[in-house]
């Protein structure tokens, strides 16, 4: 043990060289690194740690795609297109309707199902079909490969969409990324205004236009007495208490929608923001037919089932663009403008969870990090000298040398440091150190025994080991396990412990040891300090 | 590797003496302790009984307060941009909307305060709207610095996987010390373990500290630590067992505490010189957090002592000598399951 071969002299020097070297530009401003990258040679390592959103403020949003309502959807249209073709073939049925994930209807004659299942058939074809020849009961559903290919596509589109829309807020860096099925992970770092993001994101942003039913008053729609083919709407338009302002009724059929926009953007009318559009020629076609047909109707501005407005159609309009008038701030205009550029989400999204930090506690947090390591660091290591004098010097010195490697590794591998990461390296700094005071409280002990000091510590590092690796070992089990059903933080937190046990574990073993040789070397002691 | 240890009872040379000190060390625990740990073990055992009843008892009593992480709701930190904010103003205020159960906190500093509201009957979309009520009711005089808000499914993964991580933590470091050390180890060790996790708990169920994902963390880190602690010492026992054959099992068990002892002591002070800085210069999000871990070093340190060594009496690791057999046989075959 106390023989050190060359290459392992060197060995540890290049990996104490290099944690230096990767560790160094933390130290530094994040400013002074960035103007660094572009003058230092290419191989200079610059990479700093990431910060989680914890520490550099910033929104985390668990997401969750609500396909199931793409596949109500479908079979609405499937119930269309079923009806139109079981009455073409006179074939009788009753209770047509959506029943969970199936369009169920009932045959009159049991005799029809061939026929039946011939035009179920002919209209759709990712879709599986039990009929009860006895009683005539037909269940038509989506087949399981359908259904993947369903919420995988709404999933990937609202990916894209969700996307576009981050993007335009211009921030550095935001993960969207899918977990699991149906769910998106979205984490926005360094935004000032969380909120708005979760608006932009949750939005489906749909935009319809519709008629309204100026013959049915909104007194009698909010009795409850709706004609069938309208529907009551609430205004976009919120108060303080988000109630809405005001009630419309609005006819159902959509008469042009959102799919067909090009362009939108936010402007100033008349001294007030609002969100000028243009239509594709389809759409812009449409247009025109309805406001030409309709002029002296109310037309209603529809965004996800909300009326933004519902201006009188003055006259035909029929360049396919427009303006859309509402209780516009300029913020909300510009919102309302990107909505429309990025597209609408295929499907509704829920959030299932948020963690917003703003930028002032995430400042806080790591100046008090900052603190409280230093602090820890400062204790620990007067503590170290004071109870092993020369050798407690050299397991401090070890120490810093384990700092420098974990801050190297989170670096150099991309790790995120979370807050309770840092807590994880405060307590790595008290841990770390038990290797150490394992090995010298074990050199102790055999030099009470009677050794002289080469053999004991000698006998110190090698009796220590087997202990050293047991302990630590115990606790890489528990730091692996938080990893893996960890979440976020916690995840940070596993990591730099998981990091620290392992590079403590080689300064404490090996950087001491290397220091204690060279001084024995050196000194050639009769008795040690210690 | 190294010649055969010298006999026991050589007289105390501490070398610190020799010409190239340059200060004497300060020593915590004087060398060569003799303490009769094991001779304890009856109280300790009574006491770490109680204390674990006690925890089980305060849990099904009081319950724990769980976070939002596991209960699902909404927390909310703002800071007053107009001085020190007015809780009794603020609380009149949100109890007027109707949103259940909403608790408000002073946290750190007299601006900050943290606001909790009750999960909301519903779906996601409700807690949203709770969301922004709140910040609607309290006006533009604050800055909000933290939002969290975990829906009701969320929760309750995350229940399942916190449940999970601990349970297999267990799991895995009770494999590895049968592994590594006889089965009888990993039962011991297991135990303190237990104890170390219930009474943290326990503890958490009495001061109704916020139980949380953070606090699933900690409680992973103690059992880690409790057991790093207990390692150290079997390590030490397995060595004596081997060395001292004639020796009666709490003799050996003994010389392996007190020989152990003072490394104990130091590792543990400096873990919690350690996490002493992290809970008074760490900010107030992770003061818990920090709680808890000096908690688990304290309780971690006990336990290796008092019971994880004491227990191995109970579970025969040699062919026993004349005169060591445990009296109380109750707790053996209790120990054992």
């Amino acid at each position: 043990m106390i023989y050190f071969a060359k290459w392992k002299v060197v060995l540890v020097l290049v990996v104490c060289a290099v944690g230096l070297v990767y560790a160094a530009p933390n130290l530094l401003d994040r400013r002074v690194v960035a103007e660094w990258q572009e003058t230092l040679p290419g191989w200079l390592p610059t990479k700093q740690v990431n910060f989680g959103l914890d520490l550099q403020g910033g929104s985390h949003l668990l997401l969750r795609v609500d396909f199931e309502s793409v596949i109500t959807e479908r079979l609405e249209s499937l119930i269309d297109g079923l009806r139109t073709e079981l009455r073409s073939a006179d074939i009788g049925y009753t209770g047509l309707g959506v029943d969970g994930d199936s369009a169920v209807f009932t045959s009159r004659d049991p005799a029809d199902a061939a026929r039946v299942e011939a035009i179920i058939d002919s209209i759709a074809e990712d879709v599986e079909a039990t009929v009860d020849p006895v009683s005539g009961a037909v269940a038509v559903r989506y087949t399981e490969a359908a259904v993947q290919q369903l919420r995988d596509n709404a999933v990937i589109q609202s990916i894209e969409i969700i996307r576009i829309r981050i993007d335009e807020l211009g921030t550095t860096e935001p993960t969207i990324q899918r977990q699991g099925l149906e769910r998106i992970l979205v984490q926005v770092p360094g935004v000032d205004d969380p909120e708005r993001v979760k608006r932009l994101i949750g939005e489906t942003a749909r935009l319809t236009f519709h008629l309204l039913d100026e013959r049915t008053p909104v007194t009698e729609a909010l009795a409850g007495r709706v004609p069938p083919g309208s529907e009551l709407m609430e205004s976009w338009e919120r108060t303080e208490e988000d109630a809405p302002v005001n009630y419309f009724v609005v006819r159902k059929s959509v008469r042009v929608s959102g799919e067909n926009l090009v362009d939108a953007q936010a402007t100033i009318s008349e001294n007030r923001p609002v969100v000028s559009f243009r239509f594709d020629s389809a759409g812009g076609r449409r247009f025109g037919n309805t406001t030409r047909d309709n002029v002296g109707n109310r037309l209603a501005i529809v965004l996800d089932g909300r009326v933004i407005s519902a201006p009188r159609i003055e006259t035909p309009i029929l360049g396919g663009s427009g303006i859309i008038r509402g209780g516009f701030t300029v913020q909300t205009a510009n919102d309302l403008a990107l909505l429309l550029r990025a597209g609408a989400l295929p499907a509704d999204i829920t959030v299932l969870e948020e963690r917003s930090v703003g930028p002032s506690l995430g400042a806080d947090s790591v100046a008090a990090g900052k603190v409280a390591s230093l602090i820890g660091l400062l204790l620990v290591a007067g503590f170290m000298v004071a109870a092993y004098g020369l050798f407690g010097a050299m397991a401090v010195c070890a120490l810093l040398f384990n700092l420098a490697l974990i801050l190297a590794v989170l670096s150099g591998i991309g790790a995120t440091l979370t807050l309770p990461g840092i807590a994880g390296i405060v307590l790595t700094v008290g841990m770390a150190v038990d290797a150490n005071v394992l090995i010298f409280e074990r050199i102790r002990e055999e030099i009470r025994h009677g050794r002289s000091p080469i053999s004991a510590i000698d006998a110190g590092y090698s009796r220590a080991l087997t202990t050293i690796i047991d302990s630590n070992l115990t606790t890489l089990i528990a730091a692996t396990l938080l990893f893996a059903m960890g979440s976020g933080p916690i995840k940070g937190f596993a990591i730099t412990l998981g990091i620290g046990i392992l590079s403590s574990m080689f300064t404490a073993i090996m950087v001491t040891r290397l220091m204690v040789v060279t001084w024995l070397r050196r000194t050639r002691p009769t008795a040690i300090p210690i | 590797m190294v010649a055969p240890h010298p006999a026991d009872g050589h007289p105390d040379l501490t070398g610190a003496e020799g010409p190239t000190v340059m200060f004497k060390p300060i020593r915590l625990v004087p060398p060569n302790t003799k303490f009769d740990f094991v001779g304890r073990r009856k109280p300790a055992f009574t006491i770490s009984g109680m204390v674990v009843l006690a925890s089980v008892l305060l849990v099904g009593a009081l319950g724990l307060n769980f976070g939002i992480d596991f209960r699902g709701g909404i927390l909310l930190e703002a800071r007053s941009t107009e001085g020190p904010a007015n809780l009794a103003d603020m609380r009149s205020t949100l109890a007027g909307l109707g949103l259940g159960e909403v608790s408000l906190q002073e946290f750190g500093e007299p601006e900050d305060v943290l606001i909790r509201v009750q999960r909301q009957e519903g779906a996601e979309a409700e807690q949203i709207a709770a969301i922004n009520a709140v910040q609607g009711a309290l006006g533009p005089g604050f800055d909000y610095r933290r939002t969290e808000f975990v829906g009701p499914t969320v929760g309750a993964e995350l229940i399942k996987a916190g449940t999970l991580a601990v349970l297999m933590a267990i799991g895995g470091i009770l494999i590895y010390i049968w592994f590594r050390f006889e089965w009888q180890f990993g039962i011991c060790a297991v135990a303190a373990l237990l104890h170390d996790v219930v009474s943290t708990v326990g503890l958490f169920a009495l001061i109704q500290y916020e139980f949380n994902l953070a606090t699933v963390a900690a409680l992973l880190t103690i059992a880690g630590y409790s057991i790093n602690d207990t390692v150290v010492v079997f390590d030490r026992v397995r060595e004596n067992l081997r060395r001292y054959k004639k020796a009666t099992m709490p003799e050996v068990l003994n010389r392996s505490l007190n020989e152990t002892l003072s490394r104990t002591t130091l590792t543990s002070l400096t873990t919690l010189l350690a996490l002493l800085a992290l809970y008074f210069f760490g900010g107030q999000v992770i003061r818990d957090f920090s709680f808890a871990l000096m908690w688990g070093v304290l309780i971690g340190t006990y336990s290796s002592i008092f019971i994880a060594v004491p227990l191995l009496l109970y579970l025969k690791l040699r062919p026993a000598p004349a005169g060591t057999e445990p009296e109380d046989q109750g707790a053996a075959a209790k120990a054992a399951e």
